[in-house]
């Protein structure tokens, strides 16, 4: 007799992704599918994903998602969330998303304590459109609009997310993770069932930022981007709860 | 204790995330095979080394591949 | 039915909620202030949703994330907050979404003025947000028909999956006029299955969505939606006519402007000047048969357009009367207001033009 050690995840439609390969939005997918299963909430979840490489996650996360206009998702999740406070509703946005044209948004949906989930994928790079600076480019990190590598005092240097978010009241939980290795996959899965878990129990804003690969507009191998994930991002993105207010609470 | 490993090899985009967690090293990118997406899907060299840890379909970003525990027949 | 002395936005606010709305996201601009005013108290009273969004472009999509759940939803703003919501518009229609928009026009362009205007006429009708996309544009001239219009506007929306605007000027907001509540009879419309509120089984997912990366699936839609304005176009065009059988002038006008002209040409009639007043209500569909045939009376020497801007509801008026008869502008804008006398010159002028 044999038992499943590991299967594809029934939160995950039977479908391939346009993803490049060895992206990490497979794998956050993938972790959103499986916690999603095991709390099941699969028949009942919304998703908003908004513009960027993640537009079709609604193709291949098995629950129901609504597309959002550039930077918007947190006001669309609002109008979601707000009128159906039964359904469990989380956004699923990038950096260029979420840090740069929709920053007000996502500011004022911490600051409101807006209960949701917000699942944030940094990958310091524009990659639907080719390989752009992000607001989460590093210092000296080369991308198509900053050829010979980002510069402070043209460009400023790259804003911590979950950190900035976290001095808003309304923020209830944020953790930074990533998913370049087993050990810090299994965090980060942790991380997305307790941002659930929390929202199911109507505690305010819960923001899961994972620092992602994004191999083809690094110029890099999938195992070498996961490397660079930990040795050098995770520099400027310190790992960790950001903020906890269970435990403060 | 051992496992069976199996993949879904025509969507494999052989981005080797696989093999670079396998504790056992036994996953490679098969170059002797080109899949539907003309990727070297990966493959594992020695499926008795395998211990059913699970790393490799755990990071898979595309779930292609299956690990099953293998109870030891006595 | 009882009369009840009710502000035009505060009227609009509280026919949304009487119309079924459970979800109104707004934020200030002049002079429109009273509808969010009102619905931060009125509907968590009715049970329903109200934020004071962080802008315009977060309260439509706030309107798109409600609509998209199945909630009937509204915003409203005034032109400039008008321009920042066209993307969300354009998604609403891209998605296929109900939802209700009001626009109280200010003097535009740029931040403009807080007066009354009527400058966003082809913002409205013409281009709503980027793409063929169209939007139902509905003019209300009173705060009675205002009220009524709003309730109208959420069957419109519900029943054809679009969004639908209530374009009014400045004072219709602002002006306090008697009105009653009518009781409307609950119309029947589409089921709204298509919304997002928790799959229906495995794999069988909603996905409310404007993107369709393949062109191809993407033309099929745009033809579909060319289908459904074709609909519109022939069931829902709504419009009014004051005195316009044997007129010697047909004025064309909509809103407040409408009731002015309305003025002058009560004035005129005692100087022995008939002068009819076609006043469209839905601005699109624009009443364009139903213009044609009163600019074909024998007795009609000129059609006057009348607007509270440079000219742009003239075009269609052009469109409509097709050179039939001459087909003059007057307008005053950037928030100034015509006069009954202005206009009644301008007839008198244009009169003498065609005698000599």
């Amino acid at each position: 007799m044999s038992q499943i050690v590991y299967k594809r995840s029934p939160g995950l439609q039977d479908v391939e992704t346009h993803y490049c390969p060895g992206c990490h939005h497979g794998i956050v997918h993938k972790l959103i599918a499986e916690v999603l299963t095991e709390l099941d909430l699969l028949d009942t979840t919304v998703g908003v994903c908004p513009v960027g490489c993640s537009v079709l996650a609604g193709n291949y996360i098995n629950c129901d998602f609504i597309e959002a206009a550039h930077g918007r998702a947190p006001a669309v999740a609002t109008g979601v969330k707000r009128t159906h406070p039964e359904l469990p509703v989380f956004t699923y946005q990038g950096d260029g998303d979420l840090a740069s044209i929709g920053a007000a948004e996502i500011v004022h949906a911490a600051m409101r304590g807006e209960r949701f989930t917000t699942i944030f994928i940094n990958n310091a790079i524009y990659g639907m459109t080719g390989g752009q600076m992000a607001p989460t480019t590093l210092e000296g990190q080369k991308s198509t609009t900053s050829q010979s590598g980002r510069d402070r005092n043209v460009h400023g240097l790259p804003v911590r997310m979950a950190e900035m978010l976290s001095t808003l009241d309304g923020m209830a939980y944020a953790e930074r993770v990533c998913v370049a290795d087993i050990p810090s996959l299994n965090k980060a899965k942790r991380a997305i069932k307790k941002a659930f878990t929390l929202q199911m129990k109507g505690i305010g804003f819960t923001f899961i930022e994972v620092l992602s690969t994004c191999p083809t507009n690094w110029g890099m191998s999938p195992v070498e981007a996961g490397k660079w994930v930990k040795s050098t991002m995770s520099q400027y993105y310190p790992l960790g709860i950001v903020k906890d207010t269970e435990v403060t609470a | 204790m051992r496992g069976k490993v199996t993949f879904n090899l025509d969507r494999c985009k052989g981005c080797g995330l696989c093999v670079s967690v396998c504790p056992k090293e036994i996953l490679w990118l098969n170059e002797k095979v080109t899949n539907i997406k003309g990727y070297h899907p990966s493959g594992i060299l020695d499926q008795s080394k395998c211990i059913a840890c699970g790393n490799c379909a755990k990071i898979c970003p595309d779930s292609v591949i299956t690990v099953e525990r293998l109870d030891e027949e006595k | 039915m009882q009369k009840e002395l009710w502000k035009g936005n505060e009227a609009i606010a509280e026919a949304a909620v009487r119309a079924g709305c459970r979800a109104y996201f707004g934020y200030p601009i002049t002079p429109q202030n009273e509808i969010p005013e009102y619905m931060s108290v009125r509907m968590p009273e009715a049970g329903g949703v109200f934020v004071q969004a962080e802008s315009e472009i977060a309260a439509i999509n706030m309107v798109y994330g409600a609509a998209a759940a199945g909630v009937r939803a509204m915003t409203s703003s005034s032109s400039p907050g008008i321009s920042l919501k066209q993307e969300g518009i354009s998604y609403l229609i891209g998605a296929e979404l109900p939802a209700v928009i009001v626009n109280m026009m200010r003097g535009g362009p740029g931040l403009g003025t807080i007066q009354a205007g009527q400058a966003d006429y082809f913002q409205a009708t013409r281009s709503p947000g980027h793409g063929d996309g169209r939007m139902i544009v509905l003019a209300p001239s009173g705060i009675q028909e205002a009220a009524d219009l709003v309730a109208e506007a959420f069957d419109l929306a519900d029943t054809y999956r679009n969004p639908v605007m209530i374009l009014a000027d400045g004072m219709i907001g602002q002006m306090m006029e008697p009105i009653v509540w009518h009781k409307r009879a609950p119309k029947a419309l589409p089921p709204k299955d298509w919304a997002a509120l928790g799959r229906e089984g495995a794999g069988n997912t909603h996905f409310v969505t404007s993107l369709r990366l393949q062109s191809s699936a993407n033309e099929v839609f745009n033809q579909q939606l060319m289908g459904k304005y074709q609909l519109i176009t022939a069931e829902e065009v709504r419009w009014e006519t004051h005195e316009c059988d044997d007129a010697e002038v047909i004025i064309v006008a909509y809103g407040t402007t409408a009731r002015i002209c309305q003025s002058a040409a009560r004035k005129l009639k005692q100087e022995g000047i008939k002068v009819g007043i076609f006043r469209p209500i839905s601005l699109w569909p624009y009443p364009y048969e139903a213009l044609r045939e009163l600019a074909k009376q024998a007795s009609v020497k000129s059609v006057l357009t009348v607007e509270m801007s440079l000219g742009q509801m003239i075009e269609d008026v052009r469109l409509a009367v097709c050179g039939l008869k001459p087909t003059p502008f007057y307008g005053r804008t950037g928030g100034m207001i015509p006069e009954t006398e202005q206009v009644s010159e301008k007839v008198r002028q244009l009169l003498q033009e065609v005698k000599s």
